[in-house]
């Protein structure tokens, strides 16, 4: 494939570097405002001889990508707020089989029915508690279009790498931007592959086995080798179990296969933070407005730098950390398009050091550059 | 055919935790369903089982095949994942009336629509035994459960009709009583190109008979065969007749295009674009 450069909107690009990372089966629903990417998989995915299906609900969509998953090919759904409801059900099956599997949501206002066509970032919490259960997950916060290429791609690697649902987060402002992108030839991105587990001669497949490490090693159907998954607290073998140590250890492992390699995962812009006094920290399409609020603010003669997050779950807590022990910075400001979520999470961090505003918005426009210059400078 | 069948080559000798009450169907039904596989000589590798929740969703766990114990209803849709990404391999759904006709007869209906050559084998015991006995979909008039504790007065699926009208290429319904005929009607449905709906009519004599003043487990079983009427014997009975009666046989049997295959010849036709 040459190098492709042209106009795309974000939905487009997810579509397009999900195939480009491997991705070879998706199933999903209409919803707007990501229905582009079902859309786009319809025409590109049967030119690759990759599974497309347009399934009778969400509950149904992330259930055939999970099936799909166990076959050994890499697989993906998308919805919206309303949709990633219903997908939180079969959600929870994917992170208790440790089901590779990449979700997008396009966020738009809520609850309910909410404001199909106006960008939000108030599913971001969903995202990390939407199913029942403990249980780990990794989101992304992509926060312009090329972010919504290459973090795609980042996205199908985590999934394969920690054997777990991976979320991207876009916002309705990301999905249908227009932006001129040139795209890269597939074949240099870094791009990790599946190595589907070939037990030896005897030995039977645990695909839970607790010896190798926090990540068990994914197996596939139809190999020559038969085994067994299930929605139930279960054994290495996959069977159920009641055994109370082995439920235990278990559940701690699929949460620390995530926890213990937040290194790895966690991924942050630092824009103009050296000589800042004052931090703006926020993600997605407010994160990338943040940004030239803080040119503007600078222009005015406020040194203000932007905390970014690009992983939004597991939160860049260390990271964040980090920066507010230095004790450079006189106060932080979080912007996010909601009534307030991942605030509380920097202000556990936080734990009270800086003075800690927000700029919350939920009127159904996205959180402009003017919107933060103006609130800024109510608060510092 | 196939010779002498050993049930252990099928059965998962390292994992035997049998969820299910002495004397409930379940049991019958997946031996017909094995005896199928073992005579159609399809290999274990080749066939992934997929169930949902309640007693029918454990048999996915008893049995030496590549299985999915899934969400409740869910088991068509995961299914149809697997088969839509290996369209060469047997994909078999097991599920009762509480998982295909009501929280997931909206997959079951679509897979019906579709016909995607999936073998659904809907475990109809008229009750949701698992949880203790409440009413299903399939529930007659009048039985006693634990949600209908004065008699069920709410209207009932026919899963042969349900199937039909909503496409299924292969239809039949039997009773636990014949478990030959059902690993023919179940061999009929794996060979079928399509997809294709098997009703097995069943029995849970500890959430719905002994509710209903059938004192012995025989006296639900005697129950069933009373209420059924094989195909060629209703045909020569009046309507009047047939009033509370249930029809067992083969009810549909067509050819259709099937959804995969539809699928992967529009992939070659693109191919190089």
């Amino acid at each position: 494939m040459s190098k492709r450069k042209g106009v795309y909107t974000g939905n487009e690009l997810i579509a397009l570097a999900a195939i480009d990372a491997g991705c070879r089966f998706y199933a999903g629903y209409p919803i707007t405002p990501s229905s582009e990417i079902m859309e786009v998989m319809s025409k590109e995915m049967p030119k690759v001889g990759g599974g497309f299906i347009q399934m009778e609900d969400e509950i149904a969509s992330m259930a055939a990508a999970i099936g799909a998953a166990w076959t050994g090919v890499k697989s993906m759904t998308a919805s919206s707020g309303p949709g990633i409801s219903l997908k939180s059900e079969n959600l929870g099956l994917a992170c208790i089989t440790e089901t590779p599997v990449v979700i997008v949501n396009i966020m738009r206002g809520g609850p309910s029915t909410g404001f199909p066509t106006a960008p939000s970032q108030s599913d971001v919490m969903q995202a990390k508690w939407g199913t029942h259960g403990d249980h780990p997950v990794i989101a992304l916060v992509p926060g312009n279009a090329k972010e919504m290429y290459y973090e795609t791609v980042r996205a199908f690697n985590l999934a394969e790498k920690f054997r777990t649902p991976v979320f991207i987060l876009g916002d309705e402002t990301l999905g249908h931007m227009n932006t001129m992108v040139e795209l890269p030839d597939p074949s240099e991105l870094e791009i990790v592959e599946r190595e589907i587990y070939q037990p030896k001669e005897g030995e039977k497949y645990k695909p839970f086995d607790m010896s190798k490490g926090d990540v068990p090693p994914m197996g596939a159907f139809f190999r020559g080798y038969r085994f067994h998954l299930t929605g139930l607290n279960h054994d290495e073998y996959g069977y159920p179990t009641i055994d109370k140590e082995m439920i235990r250890k278990q559940q701690e492992r699929m949460m620390k296969k995530v926890e213990n390699h937040a290194d790895e995962i966690v991924k942050n812009e630092l824009f103009m933070m050296d000589d800042a006094e004052y931090i703006i920290f926020a993600y997605g399409s407010t994160g990338a407005a943040s940004k030239l609020a803080a040119k503007r603010l600078r222009e005015k003669g406020k040194k203000v730098g932007v905390f970014r997050p690009i992983t939004i779950w597991p939160f860049p807590e260390k990271q964040l950390d980090e920066v507010i022990a230095t004790g450079k910075y006189k106060g932080i400001m979080v912007a996010e398009a909601n009534l307030g979520q991942i605030i509380f999470e920097v202000e556990r961090v936080n734990k009270g050091r800086l003075p800690l505003k927000d700029l919350l918005k939920v009127d159904g426009t996205p959180v402009s550059p003017t919107d933060i210059v103006t609130r800024f400078e109510e608060v510092f | 055919m196939a010779g002498y069948i050993n049930y252990e080559y099928y059965l998962r000798q390292d994992y035997r935790n049998l969820q299910w009450c002495p004397g409930c169907g379940d049991g019958a039904i997946l031996q017909a369903f094995l005896r199928a596989v073992h005579e159609l000589e399809i290999s274990k590798d080749d066939v992934a089982v997929v169930s949902g929740i309640g007693c029918s969703g454990r048999i996915s766990g008893y049995i030496d095949f590549n299985t999915m114990h899934t969400t409740h209803g869910r088991p068509v849709a995961f299914a149809t994942g697997i088969k839509l990404a290996a369209p060469d391999k047997y994909v078999v759904v097991f599920g009762g009336d509480g998982d295909q006709t009501a929280i997931g007869g909206n997959h079951f209906i679509h897979a019906c629509r579709r016909n995607i050559d999936l073998t659904i084998i809907v475990i109809n015991n008229n009750v949701y035994g698992m949880t203790g006995g409440q009413y299903s979909p399939t529930t007659p008039n009048g039985f006693k459960t634990q949600t209908t504790p004065y008699g069920n007065y709410d209207n009932q699926f026919d899963i042969v009709k349900l199937a039909t009208g909503a496409g299924a290429t292969y239809v039949a319904r039997e009773t636990v009583l014949k478990p030959v005929i059902l690993t023919k009607y179940i061999k009929k449905a794996l060979q079928h190109k399509g997809c294709s709906v098997v009703e097995v009519i069943s029995n849970c004599h500890i959430n719905l008979g002994r509710r209903n003043k059938m004192k012995s487990p025989h006296a639900l079983l005697d129950w069933i065969k009373e209420h059924t009427v094989p195909m060629s014997k209703a045909k020569k009975m009046s309507e009047e007749e047939l009033v509370g009666k249930v029809v067992t046989g083969e009810f549909v049997e067509i050819d259709k295009p099937e959804f995969t295959e539809q699928y992967y010849k529009l992939c070659e036709s693109l191919k190089g674009e």
